[in-house]
C-alpha cells in the first residue's frame, strides 16, 4: 500500500473555486480505423469531473459517449490529448504499478446485466474476483465478510452467494454488477447505461442504490445515458454530446433552465411527459445541424459564465451569452394551444416527389447478365430483347452492353486472325 | 360516448406454457375489446404477460404454449375466432396482411442478407395480388410515407446501411404495406434514442390518421403511453388490473399498482429525494395464486386481498379496476401524495399557468 501511494496522490488538483478535480480530459481525440476509413468517434473532448459528484454524458447512440467511458477505463486508446486522473496522466503507456492502481480505483458498471456477468461463476466468485486480483483482504474470513457486507448492501442475501447469475432477475443481476464494482472501494465509477435494460420499478431501485453509495462512500460517478429524465434526477452536472462533439456542459438544473445549444433543446423536448394532455399537445423540436454556419470560424466549447459551457462559433456564443444574461429560464417544451391543435399539421419529412421509373423488383441489372452476354453474344441479344419486352430496363442494358462487348471482342479476334492469315499467306 | 365498432374482442383468455414438465399460467383470464381506429397501450413489468397476450392475436405463441380457454374474435369482413386457428395456412392469410407486428429490435426483425426493397415487396406480393412492378411502386410509396428520403436510391440497400431509427421505419413500412386492421407494436422504441423515439411515435400517429388501423402498443414507459394511447390497460401477473382512458389512468388511477407505477416516474422526483420503488418481485406464475396477486407488495393491502381475488369494479363507463379498495365496505384510501394533482404538478414544472 505504501509503495502505491507514491504513484497516485491522495487528492487531485484543486481548481480556482476550491473543487477537487478527480478526472480531467484534455482535448481527447479517439478515432477508429486507418486512412480513409478512419472515424473520429470523439473530437477534442475536454471536461473535468469533480470529486463526489455525478457527471452525466447524454447523447444519441453513436455519439461517442460510451467511447469516452471506455477510454477512461483504458479500454480504448486515445489518439490525441490526454486523460488525467488526480493530476496524473492515465492515457497511453503506464508503469505496471500505476496501471494496477488505476484499474482498482476506476470501476465500471455495464449496460446489459444479462451479458456482463460470468455465467459459469458463482455470485461469490464474481464479486470477489477483484479482491483476489488485488489481494485486498487479510484472510479468507475477511474476504467473506467483505462480500457478505456488500451483498446485503445491495439488497440481496448472503445465501444468494452460492447461486449462479442465471438464477436472478435483471434488476438483481444489475445489483450484483454494482456490488462487484463497489466492493473494490473505487473512487470513480463509470456507469454505462446501467438502467436502460431495466423495468421502471427496478430502475428506481438501482438508482436509489447508486445514490446511497455516493452518500456513504463519496464515490464519483460518470453516468452515461440517453434518457434525460433520469439523468436530471441523478446528476450534478450534465454534458451533452452530439456526433463526437461535446456541445454543452452545465449543472443539471442550469441545463434544464437554459438549454442554449439547439441540440440540447431538441433532446429536452423529446422527453416524454407522463401526462396525456400535455404530451399530446407538445411541440417536438428537431435539431438540424445545418443551422450552424461554421464555414468562417471553427466552433469551440467555451465557458459563458455560471459554469455553463457551450459549443459554437463567436457569433453564436455572443447570442448564447445574451440569452443567458437575461436570466429568464427558457421555455424548451412548448405546447400547442387549442386552436393550433385543430389545425392539421404539415407532414414532416416528406421530400418533393421524385420522378420515378416504373421498375420491376427483380430488375437488378446484375453484372452476371453482362458477363453471360459477353461470353455468348447471340443469346445475350435474345435475352436482352426478352428483358426489353417485359420492361426490365436495367437487365436489358446489362445484357446489351455485354453482348455488344462480346461481339466486338469476337470481331477483333477474328479480324486479328484474318490479318495474321493474310500476312502468313503473303 | 359514440358507439364504435369493435374490431377485436378477447373474452376470458387463458394461456398456459409447459416448461420442463411444469405449467406456467401466463395469461389468467383477460377480457378486452379493441375498437376500430383507437390506440390501446398495454403496460406492465417484464413477465406480466403483455407480450404473450399480443402474440395470441398473431398466432406467434411459442410451441410449448397454448390457449386453453377463452376466445379471440376478430371482426374482419366476417368474424374469425383466432383462438381456434391452428393450421399455419389459415394464419398466413391474416398475419402480415390483416394483423401486423412491429418488434422491439429492428436489427433482429429484418433479414440482414436481403435488400430492403425485396423485404418490403415480398410482403406486398404475398398478400396482394399484384405484379412485381406494382409491388415495387407500392413499396417506394410506403418508404416515402414513413419518411425515408430518396426511396429510389435506398431501395436496393441492405439493413446494415440504415441507422437504427431508419430501420425501425422500414419495419413499420413493411407492417403497414398491406393496410392491416391491427398494428401490434411490441416495445418498438425501447431500443431507440429519445429523439428518434419521439419521431417514430409521431409517425405512427400520423399514419394512423391516414390508414385508420388500431394500434396495440406494448411498453413499460409511461411517458410513451401518455403520448400514444387513447386507452390504457395495466397488466399484472397475467391479468388486467386497471383499464381506462389515458386521462383516467393518469389523473384518476384507482389500483395501488398503477399508483406505484406512476410514483416511480423520475420526472416526479427531485435531486435529493429517493425515487419511489415497488418492493418485492412479481409472483411466480408456476404456482396457483390465491387472492390478489399484488397483495404481498401492496402497502394498502386489506385482509381479504390475501383470501379472495377481487372482481373488476367499474368506476366509470370506460374505467375498470381490480382491487378490493373500490368495494363499498373497504376503508377509504387516498392515492399517494406524490401523484395527486399530477397534471397541475407537471404544468408547474413546465412553467405553464393553469391551462
Amino acid at each position: 500500500m505504501e509503495k502505491q501511494s507514491k504513484l497516485l496522490p491522495d487528492t487531485g488538483p484543486v481548481d480556482d473555486q476550491g473543487r477537487e478535480i478527480l478526472l480531467e480530459l484534455e482535448h481527447v481525440d479517439i478515432s477508429f480505423g486507418k486512412g480513409s476509413d478512419q472515424v473520429r468517434a470523439v473530437k477534442d473532448a475536454s471536461f473535468c469531473i469533480y470529486k463526489g459528484e455525478t457527471f452525466s454524458l447524454v447523447g444519441e447512440s453513436g455519439s461517442g459517449k460510451t467511447t469516452i467511458g471506455r477510454a477512461v477505463i483504458r479500454v480504448n486508446p486515445c489518439s490525441g490529448g490526454r486523460i488525467l486522473y488526480k493530476g496524473v496522466p492515465i492515457s497511453g503507456k503506464l508503469s505496471k504499478g500505476l496501471e494496477r492502481q488505476v484499474i482498482r480505483s476506476i470501476q465500471m458498471v455495464f449496460q446489459d446485466p444479462a451479458a456482463c456477468l460470468n455465467e459459469r461463476a458463482t455470485v461469490e466468485y464474481i464479486i470477489s474476483e477483484g479482491l483476489y486480483n488485488f489481494h485486498l483482504y487479510e484472510n479468507e474470513a475477511d474476504r467473506r465478510q467483505k462480500v457478505e457486507q456488500i451483498i446485503r448492501h445491495v439488497g440481496l442475501l448472503p445465501e444468494h452467494l452460492t447461486r449462479y447469475p442465471h438464477e436472478f432477475s435483471g434488476g438483481q443481476r444489475q445489483r450484483i454488477g454494482l456490488a462487484r464494482a463497489m466492493v473494490m472501494r473505487p473512487e470513480l465509477v463509470i456507469a454505462d447505461e446501467p438502467i436502460s435494460a431495466l423495468d421502471v420499478s427496478v430502475r428506481a431501485q438501482v438508482l436509489n442504490l447508486m445514490k446511497q453509495f455516493q452518500q456513504e462512500q463519496n464515490v464519483t460517478y460518470l453516468f452515461i445515458a440517453h434518457d434525460l429524465s433520469i439523468v436530471r434526477f441523478i446528476s450534478d452536472r450534465i454534458g451533452v454530446i452530439y456526433k463526437g462533439d461535446i456541445v454543452e456542459i452545465a449543472e443539471a438544473e442550469e441545463l434544464f433552465a437554459y438549454p442554449l445549444h439547439p441540440y440540447t433543446r431538441s433532446l429536452i423536448s423529446a422527453i416524454p411527459i407522463p401526462d396525456p394532455k400535455l404530451e399530446k399537445s407538445k411541440v417536438l423540436l428537431t435539431y438540424d445541424p445545418a443551422v450552424h454556419d461554421y464555414s468562417r470560424e471553427q466552433p469551440k466549447l467555451t465557458d459563458i459564465g455560471n459554469g455553463h459551457l457551450v459549443f459554437g462559433s463567436g457569433e453564436e456564443l455572443r447570442q448564447y451569452r445574451a440569452i443567458r444574461e437575461k436570466n429568464v429560464p427558457l421555455k424548451t417544451v412548448l405546447f400547442k394551444t387549442q386552436e393550433q391543435q385543430n389545425v392539421p399539421e404539415q407532414r414532416t419529412g416528406t421530400v418533393e416527389r421524385q420522378e420515378r421509373s416504373e421498375r420491376p423488383v427483380y430488375d437488378t441489372g446484375s453484372r452476371w447478365y453482362t458477363a453471360g452476354a459477353f461470353l455468348l453474344p447471340p443469346i445475350g441479344f435474345i435475352a436482352g430483347a426478352v428483358f426489353r419486352r417485359f420492361r426490365y430496363m436495367r437487365c436489358y442494358h446489362a445484357c446489351k452492353r455485354g453482348a455488344v462487348a462480346g461481339l466486338v471482342t469476337l470481331g477483333a479476334i477474328a479480324g486479328t486472325f484474318c490479318a495474321a492469315l493474310l500476312l502468313s499467306v503473303l | 360516448m359514440e358507439k364504435r365498432k369493435v374490431l377485436l374482442s378477447v373474452q376470458d383468455l387463458h394461456v398456459k406454457f409447459r416448461v420442463r414438465g411444469r405449467q406456467l399460467h401466463a395469461i389468467r383470464g383477460i377480457s378486452l375489446d379493441f375498437y376500430e381506429g383507437e390506440s390501446v397501450a398495454i403496460v406492465g413489468e417484464s413477465g406480466s404477460g403483455k407480450s404473450v397476450f399480443t402474440k395470441t392475436f398473431a398466432g406467434l405463441l411459442e410451441a410449448n404454449g397454448a390457449i386453453c380457454q377463452g376466445s379471440i374474435l376478430f371482426y374482419d369482413d366476417k368474424p374469425v375466432d383466432l383462438s381456434k386457428l391452428h393450421k399455419p395456412r389459415q394464419w398466413q392469410q391474416l398475419r402480415g396482411g390483416r394483423i401486423a407486428t412491429v418488434f422491439q429490435d429492428p436489427m433482429t426483425s429484418l433479414n440482414p442478407v436481403l435488400t430492403i426493397g425485396k423485404q418490403i415487396t415480398s410482403v406486398i406480393q404475398k398478400h396482394q395480388d399484384c405484379s412485381p412492378t406494382q409491388a415495387r411502386a407500392r413499396a417506394l410509396e410506403m418508404m416515402e410515407k414513413v419518411g425515408i428520403s430518396q426511396p429510389e436510391k435506398r431501395f436496393d440497400d441492405y439493413p446494415f446501411q440504415y441507422s437504427g431509427g431508419m430501420r425501425q421505419r422500414i419495419v413499420i413500412a413493411i407492417a403497414l404495406s398491406c393496410q392491416p386492421r391491427i398494428l401490434i407494436c411490441d416495445e418498438p422504441t425501447t431500443a431507440l434514442d429519445v429523439t428518434i423515439q419521439a419521431q417514430i411515435l409521431k409517425l405512427l400517429k400520423e399514419l394512423q390518421k391516414e390508414f385508420g388501423y388500431t394500434i396495440v402498443f406494448i411498453t413499460h414507459d409511461l411517458g410513451v403511453v401518455a403520448n400514444i394511447a387513447d386507452r390504457v390497460a395495466v397488466l399484472y401477473a397475467g391479468q388486467i388490473v386497471e383499464l381506462g382512458t389515458a386521462e383516467e389512468i393518469f389523473y384518476d388511477p384507482r389500483h395501488p399498482y398503477t399508483w406505484a407505477l406512476l410514483s416511480s416516474l423520475p420526472q416526479l422526483a427531485r435531486g435529493n429525494t429517493r425515487l419511489y420503488s415497488i418492493s418485492g418481485t412479481p409472483p411466480s406464475l408456476y404456482n396457483r395464486i390465491s387472492g390478489d396477486p399484488f397483495a404481498p407488495r401492496n402497502p394498502y393491502c386489506l385482509k381479504i386481498d390475501r383470501v379472495q381475488e377481487p372482481p373488476l369494479f367499474q368506476v366509470s363507463d370506460t374505467h375498470f379496476a381490480k382491487t378490493w379498495l373500490l368495494d363499498p365496505r373497504a376503508p377509504k384510501v387516498e392515492k399517494p401524495e406524490l401523484i395527486r394533482d399530477l397534471h397541475q404538478k407537471l404544468l408547474r414544472e413546465y412553467g405553464i399557468e393553469g391551462a
